[in-house]
């Protein structure tokens, strides 16, 4: 039996070859200059006018787009709780599958159904509401962004709810509360690990998305994520890139802190 | 009550629309005969021309090349250290589920850039080896996700009895344990593919120059407008994944047990 436990050594091996020093060496970068000597000026960088607005706007539309993400998931994932689809198979397939068109490509078509002569404007036009194309706003954004991370909302909040002890609800009703009491009372509050798995799987790719600004910001919107996507690939200054990630990365730990504590079994994970 | 049941069923209708709307888009224009955002009427011509442009059969090739292999060499490492981490307890357990969590739950611009410098400071220069290892990185803790629960609930007498009976370790746990782990490997390994195929951000900070998958192929592509050959590979993809589930779950029961 003790044999079994050196088994999971490779493994070890390869996240800290791979997990834990990749992290380390961003801390490394973020904390020296070019010629190697310690600053901290790669950190309080993030203060500058442009950057400190660009991580402003990223919190404000991660946040927006969290909070929608929440309100259109929990009542869908009570729907299918309440449609007994069964736990994982049908459902999970039905989220899964538009992964399987490229994500770049799917974002990329909300352009077409968006823009100015698209298809929305169009169906607009057939019952005489003018239409202004959203393309370049915030509100093409989120929309990109409620359309890509909205099923690993989905995912942990059906999860939580289809294994919730179907008698506690029973008797909750059964001992007089009504239908909003039960859901305020008991189904919410059990339903908390998958609520917070669901926020973090959203809120943290969203915070740092670089590419859905990309596709549909008409250039017009400059998140964080895109601030150091160009310090890497076009200034080329891998210290201030470093410095920024690592101030994105209070807002990951303070993310996955929030997971440990609420959802310690890992009752809410998405898969 | 009914005034409740027709409201969910719109409810789930929209937002079915709102998922699939832009899947509908992309297959409905990869059979445009014009290069527009107008429908200009029925032509096959995108998959005659994605049939002859080497540029994306490369990249595909790529996409899936990159998508099996790690796929699969995570489903080995993953099962392995599942069986390593199940005979751990208390602190140190706890610490393998915190580092394995760690890809999971991290951006992935964060882990994408993590490894550029990684790779960079162990002196691999970028390249297909780079994107496997990155690939694998990031997919090894959905397998042990998948594989985890399934190790926990089989049931360690049979494994005794095998061994009492006379069977080695090894020979037991092939002929016992493994068969109650293939529902949990298998969905693992479908994850990890399907997560490998789909990544564009990880892939794009560790790829080297000339390596193309179809994600960074079509990122470098939207600055010109992507034309409609991808649409055509996208929906020839996307139809085989729909007709391939179709036959998995074709006998009802083995709907659960695969995804």
């Amino acid at each position: 039996m003790n044999k079994k436990k050196w088994l999971s050594t490779p493994y070890l091996i390869w996240m800290i070859a791979f997990t834990v020093i990749p992290l380390l060496l961003i801390g490394y970068y973020g904390f020296t200059t070019r010629d190697g000597s310690f600053t901290i000026q790669n950190i309080t960088a993030i203060f500058s006018p442009a950057h400190s607005k660009a991580l402003l706007k990223s919190l404000y539309l991660s946040l927006l787009c969290t909070v929608v993400c929440l309100l259109l998931a929990y009542p869908l994932a009570l729907i299918l709780k309440n449609k007994n689809v069964g736990q994982g198979g049908f459902v999970i397939m039905i989220f899964i599958l538009p992964m399987w068109m490229n994500f770049l490509l799917r974002t990329y078509a909300w352009l077409n159904l968006l823009d100015d002569g698209g298809i929305i404007e169009r169906i607009f036009s057939l019952v005489n509401i003018p239409y202004q194309s959203i393309i370049g706003t915030d509100a093409a954004i989120i929309l990109g962004m409620v359309y890509n991370f909205l099923p690993f909302m989905i995912l942990p909040l059906f999860n939580v709810l289809t294994k919730m002890d179907e008698n506690v609800i029973n008797a909750a009703s059964d001992l007089g509360a009504n239908s909003f009491q039960t859901f305020i009372k008991i189904i919410l509050p059990l339903s908390l690990p998958g609520i917070v798995s669901g926020i973090t799987m959203v809120f943290v790719p969203s915070l740092t998305t670089f590419v859905i600004s990309d596709l549909l910001g008409a250039r017009k919107i400059m998140l964080i994520g895109n601030i150091i996507e160009q310090e890497f690939s076009i200034a080329d200054n891998r210290h201030l890139g470093s410095g920024l990630s690592l101030v994105l990365m209070i807002f990951i730990l303070a993310s996955m802190a929030l997971i440990n504590r609420y959802d310690k079994n890992g009752e809410g994970n998405a898969f | 009550m009914k005034f409740k049941r027709f409201f969910s069923q719109i409810y789930l209708t929209l937002i079915f629309i709102f998922l699939y709307a832009p899947i509908a888009v992309l297959i409905v224009f990869s059979f445009n005969s014009g290069k527009g955002s107008r429908f200009d009427g029925f032509s096959l011509r995108w998959y005659e021309e994605l049939f002859q442009s080497e540029m994306i059969l490369d990249a595909l090739w790529n996409t899936l090349f990159i998508a099996v292999t790690s796929a699969l060499i995570a489903t080995i490492i993953g099962l392995i250290s599942c069986i390593g981490i199940s005979a751990l307890k208390g602190k140190p357990k706890a610490v393998y589920m915190a580092l394995n969590n760690i890809p999971m739950l991290n951006s992935e611009l964060v882990t994408g850039l993590s490894l550029m410098l990684v790779f960079a400071a162990f002196g691999l220069t970028a390249g297909y080896p780079t994107i496997l290892i990155a690939h694998i990185t990031f997919n090894i803790p959905y397998v042990i996700l998948s594989i985890m629960p399934r190790l926990r609930q089989t049931n360690k007498s049979t494994y005794e009895a095998a061994i009492d009976l006379g069977a080695s370790p090894t020979y037991a746990f092939y002929k016992v344990v493994l068969p109650e782990l293939m529902p949990g490997i298998f969905s693992g390994f479908l994850l990890a593919f399907t997560m490998s195929l789909d990544d564009f951000i990880i892939t794009y900070f560790t790829r080297g120059a000339g390596i193309n998958t179809l994600s960074t192929l079509i990122y470098s592509e939207v600055r010109k407008g992507i034309k409609p050959t991808i649409n055509a590979l996208s929906t020839i993809m996307f139809v085989s994944v729909l007709l391939l589930l179709f036959f998995i779950n074709r006998p009802k029961k083995a709907t659960n047990e695969i995804l």
